[in-house]
């Protein structure tokens, strides 16, 4: 059964081949025999699970399948969710059990969905490699001597180790298309706005957005579907109405403006993933497309921009964390202040502590204006240019990543050596655009994506392009050999 | 504009992070060099461009002032390391 999609598995339910419970038990069976080498979850939910699924295979026997009814989901461990711990891979919320649950995880239950557990993730989201973790870092299915990416590395592990059948991540920076990448996956960063962000822990407020990955086009559309809408909990969350995403699937593609930034092919490119990207454009070509050259200049600006604006903002969010209402607080502190800087030096780890300092400095008297005003100044020349290629094509295209999964602890001294794994994903956030990494072939036995960029709320246009595309194509369909 | 030592410990203090003396030269490098790589900034011409904070220039929306959260005290006073009587305990602040 592991090996089916969502959409596949849904099929299977209303046609009574198994039921939700002996689905939710072959997951649940497949994690406690297959995680230890991946380390993918933080908590697995075994009994909520069996529940959800008893509850699943009486709607079905109603006639009242949803969505979602019976197909097991893994949700990132930055989603709250109510009686279940929500760590954000982090010692500071070890012991944390919210009060209330996600709007992401509370509209995919409504629909149905069977949560398995919650998935590792780089501590706070700051990671492209699931390295800063308190928990440890996660393997990489296809080659468990490196990095999943990140930060969603546990929810793109395990679905990639068909440990579940689907997955929630949030993306920052890339943290969702990014680690789709380097797993075989399909990921899917929604506009920003699309989907609350109510019940999900803050990294960069203008930046952070929920979104599905999947093992194609059409299981992230479903997920999608009930994933996206308002919510007026969350005051960013946009008001307006939901694409049928699934009716979008198979639109024609015929007379598809494909537009291809020369910066996202630069000179010192790796020859085989620019080659992945343009074979995959090649293809859409034989199903009408037409390949535009566009420039976005600004773009090549984008990782400066991003850490000094997410550092920022997450030195904003993360000073809630302070040793008195909830979370990690330090054994005997001598007086408030020493709660405080202990509580939140012993509580958070490397990564995090590094990203609050640059951006309690960018934002400190004397720095605004020549980081982060300038940093929002050149936000606004990324977005305009994006504005402007979008009114001559319909998606932008280029690789996902500058390279495949690479070694454990390959980067780990190195920051920004790290921070340029996301070289080609992050102006995506800057803008609030939405945008999706299709599997695009393998290098040297691991994987490697192309990314579809769309206009504002086109979600439905990239999520056709990456079905039109899988239609013709099967890398999406192989699974790493040690989890057939 | 260089972090020293002095800079790294006004920042620690800002940010309510306790930074060893031992690990404050290494994370002062570490810092420089992200420092310099946002520096690329500087070469960006935006004097006639605005700050843009949300990208698709969205003003935060108004409601009615009514009451619609629930009373949660008891349950949020449940998540606090420490609590009495319906408040957080700290250490004395006042002698």
């Amino acid at each position: 059964m592991h090996d089916k999609t969502l959409t596949e598995l849904k099929a299977g339910l209303l046609a009574g081949d198994f039921s939700a419970r002996e689905l939710a038990e072959h997951f649940l069976a497949r994690i406690e025999a297959r995680d230890g080498a991946l380390n993918s979850f933080i908590t697995v939910t075994a009994e909520q699970a069996l529940q959800q699924a008893d509850a699943a295979d009486r709607a079905i026997a109603a006639g009242e399948q949803r969505l979602l009814t019976g197909l097991p989901i893994a949700h990132k461990d930055i989603f709250c969710t109510e009686g279940v711990r929500t760590s954000c891979g982090s010692r500071m919320l070890d012991n944390f059990v919210a009060p209330y649950t996600a709007t992401v995880v509370e509209k995919m239950a409504a629909e149905g969905a069977v949560m398995l557990g919650k998935t590792n993730m780089d501590e706070f989201a700051m990671g492209s490699s699931n390295e800063t973790s308190y928990y440890g870092p996660v393997k990489n299915p296809w080659d468990t001597s490196r990095v999943p990416g990140g930060s969603s590395g546990g929810a793109a592990a395990s679905l990639a180790a068909r440990l579940a059948a689907g997955s929630t991540g949030t993306d920052t920076g890339g943290s969702i298309r990014q680690p789709a990448a380097l797993n075989n996956l399909t990921g899917l960063k929604p506009t920003y706005g699309r989907v609350s962000r109510w019940g999900m822990i803050a990294f960069a407020s203008s930046l952070d957005q929920a979104g599905p990955l999947g093992l194609s086009a059409a299981d992230c559309a479903l997920m999608l579907q009930a994933m996206a809408g308002h919510d007026s909990k969350d005051s960013t969350c946009l008001d307006q109405p939901v694409d049928d995403y699934l009716a979008a699937l198979d639109q024609n593609i015929d007379g598809l403006r494909i537009g291809v930034p020369e910066e996202f092919f630069p000179e010192n490119l790796d020859g085989a993933i620019a080659e992945s990207s343009h074979e995959a454009m090649r293809e859409l070509e034989k199903q009408g497309a037409r390949l535009v050259k566009i420039s976005l200049p600004s773009v090549t600006l984008s990782v400066p921009a991003y850490y000094v604006i997410a550092p920022a903002e997450a030195s904003s969010n993360l000073s809630r964390y302070d040793g008195v209402r909830f979370g990690y607080r330090c054994e005997n502190p001598r007086d408030l202040e020493d709660l405080y800087k202990r509580s939140r030096s012993e509580g958070f780890g490397e990564e995090v502590k590094r990203r609050i300092l640059v951006g309690t400095y960018a934002l400190s008297a004397g720095y605004y204006d020549a980081y982060y005003k300038r940093a929002q100044k050149v936000r606004r020349l990324i977005r305009d240019e994006f504005v402007q290629a979008f009114k001559k094509v319909d998606v932008i295209m280029g690789p996902t990543t500058p390279e495949t999964a690479f070694p454990l602890g390959a980067k780990a001294d190195d920051p920004i050596n790290m921070y340029m794994a996301d070289v080609f994903t992050i102006a995506v956030n800057l803008a609030g655009l939405p945008a999706l990494s299709m599997p695009s072939g393998f290098i040297n036995g691991l994987p490697t994506g192309t990314q579809v960029i769309g206009n504002y709320f086109q979600e439905g246009r990239i999520l056709n392009v990456a079905h039109r595309y899988q239609q013709a194509t099967d890398w999406h369909k192989r699974i790493p050999g040690a989890f057939q | 504009m260089a972090i020293d030592n002095q800079v790294m410990a006004r920042v620690a203090h800002l940010a309510r992070l306790q930074i060893d003396d031992r690990d404050g030269a290494e994370l002062s490098r570490r810092l420089n060099d992200i420092l310099g790589m946002v520096d690329q900034l500087q070469q960006a011409d935006v004097d006639a461009v605005e700050p843009l904070s949300h990208p698709l220039d969205v003003s935060q929306p108004l409601r009615a002032d009514r009451v619609e959260e629930q009373d949660l005290r008891e349950r949020v006073l449940q998540l606090a390391p420490a609590s009495e009587d319906g408040c957080f305990l700290v250490p004395r602040v006042i002698e």
